[in-house]
């Protein structure tokens, strides 16, 4: 066992765990922190994906151990009003299906709107390669980062 | 304008009831559904409850779980509809399982067709009472009222109440006829249904708020994991259980008999833990021995498939003399179809919540497609009474079929017994794809005679599908019935069995997934034969028929027509290394038509642009029902791409990086159009998957020459 400080979604959290313990198994069953799934533990789906200093990580190879110190934001830190441009766009677009992919995908879109905040097809396609969702919402997930990339603008770039 | 078709069960019936709370419950039942074992003369039986809350606002009771087919959000579209109210004042609670409710399980794309006539009966027999109540209450004939936006008025009078205020009124008036009842039936009289609509869901789902069953948390919760033999019906003789119960964090670690059932509790060795990580590190120290006595391998099975090619089979169903007809066809085309068999692969891994309580009750916080079979399943395996068993059922994170078996709850149910603390069990994605019911592969030899015109008038299937002692096993069978029969004047379908003892069962569109595959891309094989166009050849055969025949012919011929005009079909040229591929199925329902646009380089093809056309009947939620025309093309596509194979007896697949589901960047743009006919709705779950593979592969062979006769498309050449 450990003790590893977590700062997750701004705010400072102590915790103890395991040394192996990867971050996303310290997410979902040391805080409750359950938005960020567990799929293949492999590194393989992006379901788990996390933010770490704004890039999306997959947070089942990462020991929480070794993030001691960095910020990450989970899909719960994101909006509690689902406001956010991305989110805004998921829910106009209805990307959703069972849902259980899409906080991940939402986290990796929002990693790719930061570096290019006008993505196009190719971009988008690189960006999101490491998310696979099942359902195949694939199509409205460029539809979606295209709308949330307008909003964007329109608010003066934030997002 | 064809006439609707009447579905409705005359022996619907209603209930009206005003709570405690001031609410106005309707409820449409129809006995039918009901177990016989509930038929207690005092017990109020309901399909659902539609309830008006004195603060207008109006909730529905759902019996179905939601796995991403929509009808959490289309349920309480078609209730507004009806009782002309915003529907974004209608929400949904989702019900426990509960006998009362008859049937609660999710598949066969049946949530739609079964809920269409209730959910109308109930809100629209609110409507009326809610009405009736009004010109009561001034004094005015009920005709001359109108309902809208959740408000009576009497236009003559100026007078206007809403529905929150006519409640108390409304519960003291008869309950209206059922045959009564003038239901919105064609898309001409929907306001709300047929619009894009926002699942109800996605605040939570973009939110990572708790919804689904692995998300459930309770106090002094334990995590599990079950080890089960990798070869399918291996036993436990024995584990270092004593050594793992030593290893940190965990609780519990010991051995489960288990039973024979292999739908059923598994021998296998449990692990419990303080967290999930704990329990899943531990399993990496586990030795077992395991007593095997299964060896069952592909490699066997094609090997059996080749010996029964050359046998005639058992013969399913003929028409007319085929042999004959043969004898005098001017062409015959031969060709033989293999796919594999392929896992569910959920991204939500299998996974179960339960609490075994002192008072010897059972509760289970279950994403279970199937509630009352796993109910039934727990309380044989366990040994206790169905109803000391409680499930409650949360957010499904992708059924397909899987979720219909539920031996996850009988290890989960055994587990929370051993332990006696809340305990979550929750699958690896191992586990998950070395335990699946997968869909059996099978291989298909066609032969087709034709005459001076080009025209199928013989047509030989043997369909060599698998089985266990000497029956099809579940997911491998294959109706007589199925088009071409009925299309073609001398039909014949054989069948041989392969041996297996691999877990089956359905995946969706049962059956559907492989058969719209090989038998849409058998008839463009027939076309180029005979020097045709794929589309006109498949009009053409849909002209005409030859006693019954299973489908509707005007609708699959209108998709196809709808389809192939909106890719241009013969109307433009796509380039070199590129090519137009169409098909066309019928299943759950619907008829689903793709044209596909791929372009090839070399071996490598890139599916470019989808054209759908689809009529499922009048359809409640155009966004719904188009996600799941998307997400059905990529899921077919993406199932064509993959296989599981077996050695000794175990899947050889386990995992994302040996079973590669599509990526965004192989997804194609898809066009969807909708055919808005005046027939039943159908469901859309299943429909629109089977068409895709052969549209693609068609378009294949457009681009390069290559038949794709083997999937996964490697076996064929291919890459994706």
């Amino acid at each position: 066992m450990s003790n590893v400080t977590l700062k997750i979604n701004g705010q400072s959290v102590s915790i103890d765990v395991p040394s192996d313990m990867p971050l996303l198994w310290a997410l979902r069953d040391k805080l409750n922190l359950t938005g960020t799934k567990y799929g293949c533990g492999i590194g393989e789906c992006g379901t788990c994906t996390v933010l770490v200093d704004g890039r999306p990580v997959k947070s089942c190879l990462r020991t929480a151990e070794r993030m001691d110190g960095r910020e990450i934001t989970t899909i719960e830190g994101i909006s509690e009003d689902a406001s956010h441009p991305v989110q805004v766009a998921w829910h106009e677009e209805d990307v959703p299906q069972c849902g259980y992919c899409q906080g991940g995908q939402i986290l990796a879109a929002i990693a790719l709107l930061e570096e290019n905040p006008n993505p196009d097809d190719a971009a988008i396609d690189k960006a999101m390669a490491d998310n696979l969702c099942r359902c195949g919402t694939y199509h409205r997930i460029r539809k979606a980062i295209k709308r949330a990339a307008r909003y964007a603008a329109e608010t003066g770039g934030e997002s | 304008m064809s006439p609707v078709k009447q579905t409705m069960d005359r022996r619907s019936f209603l209930k009206v009831s005003l709570l405690a709370s001031g609410a106005l419950v309707v409820g449409c039942g129809r006995p039918a559904d009901v177990d016989a074992d509930v038929s207690a003369q005092d017990t109020w039986v309901a399909n659902l409850y539609v309830r008006i809350n004195p603060d207008g606002t109006v909730t529905i009771v759902s019996k179905n779980p939601e796995a991403g087919q929509g009808v959490k959000t289309a349920f309480p579209m078609v209730v507004a509809e009806c009782l002309n109210v915003d529907w974004k004042t209608v929400s949904v609670e989702q019900a426990p399982l509960d006998d009362r409710y008859g049937r609660q399980a999710i598949g066969g794309s049946r949530g739609t067709p079964d809920g269409w006539d209730d959910l109308r009966v109930a809100g629209t027999a609110a409507r009326y009472l809610l009405v009736a109540a009004a010109a009561e209450k001034w004094g005015v004939p009920a005709a001359e009222c109108t309902a809208e936006s959740g408000v009576v008025e009497h236009a003559a009078s100026g007078r206007s109440a809403r529905y929150e205020t006519l409640l108390e009124m409304a519960a003291r008036l008869p309950v209206p006829d059922v045959g009564d009842l003038k239901l919105k039936s064609r898309p001409a009289d929907f306001s709300l249904l047929g619009k894009f609509v926002p699942g109800v869901d996605n605040k939570k789902i973009l939110t990572g708020q708790p919804l689904f069953g692995c998300d459930l948390r309770l106090d002094g919760m334990l995590y599990a994991v079950y080890a089960k033999c990798p070869v399918f019906e291996g036993k436990v003789r024995n584990a270092n259980v004593d050594e793992i119960r030593s290893l940190p964090g965990v609780t519990h670690a010991f051995v489960v008999e288990g039973t024979d059932d292999l739908r059923g509790l598994r021998s296998g060795v449990a692990i419990v833990a303080e967290t999930w990580w704990q329990a899943d590190s531990a399993r990496k120290s586990l030795r077992v021995d395991w007593d095997t006595n299964q060896a069952d391998s592909s490699s066997d099975y094609e090997k059996r498939a080749e010996e029964l090619r050359a046998e005639s089979g058992e013969t399913l169903g003929s028409a007319g003399d085929v042999d004959e007809a043969f004898a005098s066809a001017s062409q015959i085309v031969e060709a033989g179809y293999y796919y594999p068999f392929v896992s569910h692969a959920n991204m939500e891994p299998q996974n179960c919540t339960a609490l075994y309580k002192e008072s010897g009750e059972l509760e289970f916080w279950a994403p279970t497609q199937n509630p009352k079979s796993a109910r039934q399943l727990v309380a044989n395996t366990l040994g206790i009474s169905r109803d000391k068993i409680h499930i409650n059922l949360m957010r499904i994170g992708g059924g397909f079929g899987r979720r219909l078996r539920n031996e996850f709850m009988a290890e989960v149910a055994w587990i929370a017994r051993e332990v006696r603390r809340p305990v979550q069990l929750q699958w690896t994605r191992e586990d998950d794809m070395r335990h699946d019911y997968y869909r059996p592969g099978a291989w298909h030899d066609f032969k087709a005679g034709l005459d001076d015109d080009g025209r199928m008038i013989a047509f030989d299937h043997h369909f060599i599908t698998f089985g266990a002692n000497g029956e099809t096993v579940s997911g491998a069978d294959l109706s007589p019935n199925h088009y071409p029969a009925g299309l073609v004047p001398n039909f014949r379908l054989r069948q041989s069995l392969v041996e297996t003892n691999v877990p089956t069962g359905p995946w969706r569109s049962p059956g559907h997934s492989a058969y719209g595959w090989v038998y849409q891309c058998f008839f463009d094989e027939v076309a180029q034969a005979a020097g045709r166009d794929p589309l006109e050849f498949r009009l053409d055969m849909l002209s005409r028929s030859y006693g019954d025949v299973q489908i509707d012919r005007q609708r699959m011929s209108d998709v196809l027509k709808l389809a192939a005009k909106k890719a241009g079909w013969g109307s433009r040229e796509v380039g070199d290394g590129r090519g137009l591929g169409l098909a066309v199925h019928y299943d759950h329902g619907a008829y689903v038509a793709y044209v596909v646009e791929v372009a090839a380089n070399g071996s490598f093809v890139k599916v470019d642009k989808v054209y759908a056309a689809v009529d499922c009947g009048p359809f409640i939620n155009l966004s719904g029902a188009k996600n799941q025309v998307e997400g059905g093309f990529v899921d077919g596509l993406s199932t064509a791409n993959l296989e599981v194979t077996f050695v000794d007896g175990a899947a050889q697949q386990g995992n994302f990086d040996d079973y590669e589901l599509l990526r965004i960047g192989q997804a194609p743009k898809i066009d969807v159009e909708f055919i808005q006919s005046d027939n039943s709705p159908s469901g859309l779950g299943e429909p629109p998957l089977a068409p895709a593979a052969p549209a693609v592969c068609n378009a294949i062979f457009a681009a390069t020459g290559t038949r794709v006769r083997k999937l996964p498309f490697s076996r064929s050449g291919i890459s994706l």
